[in-house]
């Protein structure tokens, strides 16, 4: 799951975020500390520690003193705020790119995508619980 | 805290220099990767550092002490050596209980799990192990040892893929409790790439990458499509490495994309490819008129958007 391309830490601050935006960790529980995460991903702890400490910048985690790092409240609307932000650039630019080397309209492209909406009706527009 | 310090050190053999002025630090707490090719003088630099080998010239300081022949100092540092001799009639258990002795720091219940998960036996006479029982030996002693400053010289040869992951897992795990010194010298890179905080590549007796893993990361990369179009994105940038088949090049890039790179890439339809930690140390260490052929290609006129 780790991409060669880019910093650790980033791709291990990602993987807690996507644990948090799909909501398998919520706020106000506890999150997986420096040492687990080293464990489970077998990188450098001291790689796993600058994640860690880039989300409490970030304010998507807080310590708590003697118990650990916990999900801020608010964490989770504030982290799919930003991805709806970059949802643009990250995803459908790409996407036009391609449709447009297959010689695809953008109305076209609309029309796929309702179509695979509506044969995987799993994307509900809330996109909350799975 | 600083542990090591390393100061223009030369060691010169007859007539060829194994280390040509090596300048380093080593920071407490920190596991180094050392990497290079074979005769580069790892072990050289190692064996210097840890007292079984003397220096030409140069400065050494190990705890803020010169390590020759100064017991205060050696009791803290573990050097697993590859080649490791022991006595002739010696078995497993004797290594251990002989390092017992010697490490103030060893921890038995360590050993004996690691012991366990590598199936080492400990009866026979190491003289008759198998290398990859040998290696297990080496790796044993370097971990239980729990010694401020662990160097391990290629500890993995003769260790199947799942005995190697035992010992990166154990070693992960031990760090994480009783943090202290490592470095592992390797030609596994990619299999430690993770493990390790920094990465010092030693060439030619020369330091010449010492820097944060995370931060090599992404250092290069790979533009792959139409030649014209690689060829005009990679007009004077630095080009490690570059090859074609037909109309198609791959070049790879010393230096990090921006957006306004990638921007331009995607325009130009070019693909861009990771470059792992290995295949940017095997571009930075392989010598040869390759380097030559990659500054001429990159003089090419250049054509904006090329169609795919």
């Amino acid at each position: 799951m780790i991409d060669e391309g880019r910093a650790l830490f980033v791709q291990i601050a990602e993987s807690v975020e996507d644990s948090i935006v799909d909501g398998s960790l919520p706020e106000d529980t506890r999150a997986p500390s420096t040492n687990e995460l080293a464990a489970f991903y077998r990188i450098n702890p001291a790689t796993a520690a600058k994640g860690v400490n880039m989300l409490v910048e970030k304010g998507v985690l807080v310590k708590r003193r003697g118990i650990g790092m916990f999900v801020a409240a608010g964490a989770r609307e504030s982290l799919r705020a930003e991805r709806r932000a970059a949802f643009a650039a990250r995803f459908i630019q790409p996407l036009l790119a391609e449709a447009h080397t297959l010689g695809l309209s953008a109305d076209e492209l609309a029309a796929m995508v309702r179509d695979q909406a509506a044969a995987h009706p799993t994307s509900t527009p809330e996109g909350g619980a799975r | 805290m600083t542990v090591v310090q390393v100061t223009d050190l030369v060691k010169r053999y007859k007539n060829a220099a194994a280390l040509d002025g090596v300048s380093l630090t080593l920071q407490e707490n920190v596991i180094y990767g050392l990497l290079g090719r074979n005769g580069a003088g790892k072990t050289t630099l190692m064996s210097i550092l840890t007292a079984q080998n003397f220096a030409t010239s140069g400065e050494v300081s190990v705890f803020g002490e010169n390590p020759y022949e100064n017991s205060r100092v050696l009791g803290r540092i573990c050097f697993v050596r590859e080649s490791q001799r022991y006595p002739d009639d010696a078995r497993p258990v004797h290594a251990f209980r002989m390092a017992a002795m010697f490490f103030p720091h060893w921890n038995q219940d360590l050993a004996d799990e690691l012991i366990d998960a590598f199936q080492l036996p400990m009866k026979t006479r190491i003289k008759k192990l198998s290398r990859g029982q040998l290696s297990a030996v080496g790796v044993i002693i370097g971990l239980a040892s729990r010694a401020e400053l662990t160097f391990f010289d290629e500890p993995y040869l003769g260790l199947d893929a799942v005995a190697r992951q035992i010992f990166y897992d154990r070693l992960l795990a031990d760090y994480a409790e009783h943090p202290r010194t490592i470095v592992l010298s390797s030609h596994l890179i990619d299999e430690v790439a993770d493990l390790i905080e920094r990465v010092i590549v030693i060439d030619r007796g020369r330091i010449i990458l010492d820097e944060e893993t995370d931060a090599v990361r992404g250092r290069a990369s790979t533009i792959i499509g139409d030649a014209v179009a690689v060829d005009a994105f990679t007009a004077g940038r630095e080009v490690l490495h570059r090859e074609s088949l037909g109309r198609v090049a791959s070049a790879t890039l010393l230096g990090e994309l921006d957006t306004q790179d990638r921007a331009q890439l995607a325009a130009s339809g070019l693909e861009v490819g990771a470059v792992s930690l290995q295949q940017l140390i095997v571009r930075l260490t392989q010598h040869d008129a390759e380097s030559s052929v990659a500054a001429s290609a990159a003089a090419t006129t250049p054509a904006e958007g090329a169609r795919r």
